[in-house]
């Protein structure tokens, strides 16, 4: 029953409080869209499971995660997928998803 | 326990609150979302629609089951070395957490002219924005015998993780030591290309250590292995010696239950223990039933910007049921990315704002060989608005150099994060 009055409230509460919320813009929108790809395997919002062997990637300095997709890109850091990924990014691509991660809370 | 609790959900959800959410279109900024299947695609796509729109859409998700069981590493349920209990998540967080209304529930119609859904319980739910993701039905007819062998529990596909996958160990638990299990391969486009040759090996990995001389014929209608081909081939030579044998060109036309004989077109007969037929397949039934199913009155054609039906406005069909473009496999992984592009349309549409113009998806596709080492083939695919269609990008993606044990880990730790991003 909990469960069932909560879930009235949440819409309750996204009808009052819709006037209130500023929309964001179509650019933020498209990058987060594009930042969700990586969650398949990094997490829903770059954080992954508990003890997860695949790195979370909120948080992640955006100067870090450039330099780790370029050494995945050219092959000076092994890996076993996100070499052959990366290489398909495009660069602007790249530049949103890390400017993305750096801005969420680890 | 749960269950009580989720009727009680959806009842209120279609009770009191279904006139509350009937004015949903009078409210200005406020839309509803209906999305129709709770797998790999439609979950992804509800729960992201929330995420994205900051919690500000309405999502109904219409799925009868209280838990989702994962396809991908169900084959380890049937090597053995894990149980339903690891591949089964409930569907209670997408509410709990992030607000989807569920609607435990089948759909009977969709009204795509009246932009509205009829639920097998009779209520009506209208939506300006509905995301179909039906997952595949199969064509029974094109084996003859083969529905009503199924339907006796003779002959499985296991191709749904669920009950099947259970019954299809008890099958080969039961299969005496010499004994031959066959599994019989549709011709390409079918749900998981690498699939029936992950379920040979993990069979092989089962009989290796049980049933030591038993055999795994693949009889496949495709005249190669269609995924991984060179990965598993090597491997099985030499860890499963003169247990795995593969023969191409045997597109199964008739079956019997009793007998477990298998007719081919142009081939000989095969007899054997445990026969396992993976069907032909088509978009899940609903989609055809609408008139979604518009290639072939098989799959379902999109506009790949933001996957709306070709055949209906307001209407976005994700995961397995859509006719691929150029090498995107039928996988969790691809159903899960199509999940999010269509969600970042679909909150693009009801909020006024540009659809991204360059979406992309990525596919990852693990495939344990035994109950360690796994293999992958990995795809990026950027969308080519000239064409309207997805294509890979040249010099990405690419395969295992040989079945290894980090993959393994990578490959356990892949289905943990995919489940949680699809589902908590």
């Amino acid at each position: 029953m909990r469960t069932a009055f909560s879930s009235l409230a949440l819409v309750l509460i996204s009808v009052v409080a819709l006037p209130a919320v500023a929309q964001q813009s179509a650019s933020t929108l498209h990058a987060r869209g594009l930042a969700a790809t990586c969650a398949n395997c990094h997490g829903t919002d770059g954080r992954t499971t508990l003890g997860s062997a695949v790195p979370s990637l909120a948080g992640m300095p955006r100067d870090y995660m450039l330099k780790q997709l370029a050494a995945f890109r050219d092959g000076s850091r092994p890996a076993t997928v996100m070499h052959q990924l990366a290489k398909g990014l495009t660069e602007q691509q790249i530049d949103s998803v890390a400017s993305y991660f750096a801005t969420l809370k680890p | 326990m749960m269950k009580r609790r989720s009727f009680v959900q959806a009842s209120l959800a279609f009770g009191p609150l279904a006139g509350l959410l009937g004015c949903a279109s009078t409210l200005p900024g406020k839309a509803k979302v209906v999305v129709i299947g709770g797998g790999f695609a439609g979950a992804t796509a509800a729960k992201y629609v929330r995420i994205l729109s900051d919690y500000q859409i309405d999502v109904v998700l219409v799925e009868p089951n209280t838990s989702f069981i994962s396809c991908p590493t169900s084959n380890l349920v049937i090597g053995g070395s894990r149980s339903m209990a690891d591949i089964t998540t409930p569907y209670d967080n997408l509410s709990d957490k992030h607000g989807v209304i569920q609607a435990r529930d089948r759909v009977k119609r969709i009204d795509t002219a009246r932009k509205s859904v009829e639920l097998a319980g009779g209520s009506k739910l209208a939506y300006d924005k509905l995301i179909v993701a039906p997952g595949v039905d199969f064509l029974w007819d094109s084996i003859e015998g083969l529905q009503q062998a199924n339907a006796e529990g003779q002959i499985l596909h296991a191709w749904k993780a669920g009950a099947e996958t259970t019954a299809l160990r008890r099958q080969l638990e039961s299969m005496p030591d010499g004994g031959v299990y066959a599994i019989s391969v549709p011709l390409m486009p079918y749900r998981c290309p690498p699939g029936p040759y992950e379920r040979a090996s993990q069979v092989a990995h089962y009989f290796k250590q049980a049933k030591p001389r038993s055999k795994v014929l693949i009889l496949d209608a495709n005249p190669k292995i269609v995924s991984k081909g060179a990965l598993f081939s090597k491997f099985w030579a030499d860890n499963y010696p003169g247990m795995i044998e593969f023969r191409g060109n045997h597109k199964a036309v008739a079956i019997d239950g009793k007998t477990r004989n298998v007719k081919f077109e142009g081939a000989d007969d095969v007899r054997v223990d445990v026969l396992n037929v993976v069907p032909n397949m088509s978009a899940g039934s609903i989609a055809m039933q609408s008139g979604l199913a518009n290639v072939n009155n098989r799959w379902c054609q999109v506009d790949f910007l933001t996957f709306e039906s070709t055949a209906a406005k307001d209407v976005h069909i994700i995961g397995d049921a859509v006719q691929s473009a150029p090498g995107m496999p039928k996988s969790g992984h691809m159903a899960n990315s199509h999940g999010k592009v269509v969600a970042a349309a679909v909150v693009a549409q009801l909020s006024g704002l540009e659809v991204n113009p360059n979406p992309m998806l990525t596919n990852t596709c693990y495939s344990f060989v035994n109950d360690k080492l796994v293999v992958h083939v990995a795809s990026v695919h950027q969308y080519h608005a000239t064409e309207n269609t997805y294509k890979t990008v040249p010099g990405s993606g690419g395969l295992s150099p040989a079945p290894n044990e980090l993959e393994g880990v990578y490959a356990w730790n892949w289905a943990q994060n995919i489940w949680a991003d699809t589902l908590l």
